[in-house]
C-alpha cells in the first residue's frame, strides 16, 4: 500500500510524533475508505442494523475478516463457524505481531495492550518502515497513524450501512459480485510471497472440490486447508523469504 | 444479547488474540522451523483463495470477466485501482448483456 515519505527528521516530542503518525495515515484513509463504506452497505444488505455494522468495524477492525463475517451471515451459517472464519482471515496477524512486539519493547504494559489491537497490516507495514529507516516506533507516533485509520474506517462503515439500508435492495444487482472481486484483490496482494501460485491453486481446486463433495461453508477450512498444508510440505530452499515477516522471525 | 453481537464480541477477542498472540507465544522461540514459517505464510492467500474460487466457477461470464480483468490490474497495481477496475469491468460486461 502506498504511503507518505515522512518528511520529518528524527523527532522526539510526542506532539509532533504524534502528528506524523497521523499524516502517514491519510493515504491509507484515502485508499480504505471507499472499502469501509462497502463494507458497510454490505453489512446492510446481509441483514446487519447499523449499530451492528459500526460494532464490529470498532471492535474487530480488521476489513478481510469482516468482509469475510457478514458474507457467512448472508449464508445462515453456524455462528461458530463465521467465528473461526474470522479467526482464520486474521490468523497472519500472528506473525506481525511477534515481530512488531520487538519494535515497542520500551512501551508500557497497558499501551502495548493498546497497540496490540490496532495492528492491522497497514499497521505493521508503516511500522516496518518507520523502524527500517532508522526512527524509533513510540507510542505517539503510532497513536497518531492509529487514530487517523480507525476514526474514519468506524464512522464510513456506520455511514454506509446507514445509506445503504435506505436505499434498500435495488443495487443489488452491482453489489452482489464486489466481494468475489474484493477477495480476489486481497488475495493477489499476496502475489509476490514465496509458493503463491502452488498454495493458492491447491486451495482453489480442494475448496471448489469440497464444496460439491461436502458442502458449504466446510470448503473454506478444507481449502485453506490444503493450501497450507502444501507449503509445510514444499521443502524450504530459500533462505530469505520475501515477505515482510518472513525473513527475520529469528 | 443478539446471536450477531455474541458473533462479532467472539470475532473481536479471537482477532485481538492474532495481534498479541505472536508478541506472546512465537517470540518465545529462538527459532520459528522453516516449514511452520512456510506455512504460517502461507495462510492469508490459502483461506482468501477459497473465497474466490467457488464464486468463479459458479460465476457467470460478465463476472468471470471481471475476475480476469481485477486479476490482471491486480499484478501492476494496488488494492484500489485494481478493485475499481473489476467493478467497472463488471458494470460494463452486464451492460453490454453477458
Amino acid at each position: 500500500m502506498s504511503g507518505t515519505h515522512a518528511s520529518s527528521r528524527v523527532s522526539h516530542p510526542p506532539a509532533s510524533d504524534f502528528n506524523s503518525g497521523l499524516r502517514a495515515s491519510v493515504p491509507v484513509m484515502i485508499a480504505v475508505f471507499p472499502f469501509s463504506i462497502l463494507y458497510g452497505a454490505l453489512a446492510a444488505q446481509n441483514g446487519l442494523s447499523v449499530v451492528d455494522a459500526t460494532l464490529m468495524s470498532a471492535l474487530i477492525f480488521g476489513g478481510a475478516s469482516q468482509m469475510v463475517g457478514i458474507d457467512l451471515f448472508g449464508h445462515k451459517i453456524a455462528p461458530w463457524l463465521i467465528v473461526l472464519s474470522i479467526f482464520a482471515v486474521n490468523f497472519r496477524h500472528v506473525l506481525y505481531s511477534a515481530t512488531f512486539g520487538r519494535r515497542i519493547r520500551h512501551w508500557s504494559g497497558p499501551r502495548k495492550a493498546l497497540g496490540f489491537f490496532f495492528l492491522t497490516d497497514v499497521h505493521f507495514a508503516e511500522s516496518e518502515r518507520r523502524a527500517q529507516s532508522g526512527k524509533q516506533v513510540g507510542f505517539a507516533w503510532y497513536f497518531g497513524l492509529s487514530l487517523g485509520i480507525y476514526v474514519p474506517w468506524v464512522v464510513a462503515s456506520g455511514a454506509g450501512a446507514f445509506f445503504s439500508s435506505l436505499l434498500g435492495n435495488t443495487h443489488e444487482l452491482g453489489l452482489d459480485f464486489l466481494l468475489p472481486i474484493y477477495f480476489l484483490g486481497l488475495v493477489m496482494e499476496f502475489h509476490k510471497r514465496p509458493l503463491f501460485l502452488p498454495v493458492v491453486a491447491v486451495s482453489a481446486a480442494a475448496s471448489v472440490l469440497a464444496l460439491w463433495t461436502v458442502g458449504s461453508p466446510w470448503h473454506v477450512s478444507i481449502g485453506a486447508l490444503a493450501g497450507i498444508l502444501l507449503a509445510a510440505a514444499i521443502p524450504p530452499k530459500k533462505h530469505g523469504l520475501e515477505s515482510p515477516v518472513g525473513g527475520d522471525v529469528p | 444479547m443478539s446471536t450477531t453481537w455474541w458473533i462479532i464480541l467472539a470475532g473481536a477477542v479471537v482477532t485481538y488474540l492474532t495481534r498479541i498472540g505472536g508478541h506472546l507465544v512465537l517470540s518465545r522461540f529462538e527459532r520459528v522451523h522453516p516449514r511452520v514459517e512456510a506455512a504460517l505464510d502461507a495462510v492469508p492467500a490459502a483461506v482468501l483463495t477459497t473465497l474466490v474460487a467457488p464464486a468463479a466457477v459458479s460465476a457467470e461470464p460478465a463476472e468471470l470477466g471481471a475476475l480476469v480483468v481485477a486479476g490482471l490490474v491486480a499484478l501492476r497495481f494496488d488494492m484500489l485501482p485494481m478493485f475499481l477496475a473489476g467493478a467497472a469491468a463488471l458494470g460494463l460486461l452486464r451492460w453490454v448483456g453477458l
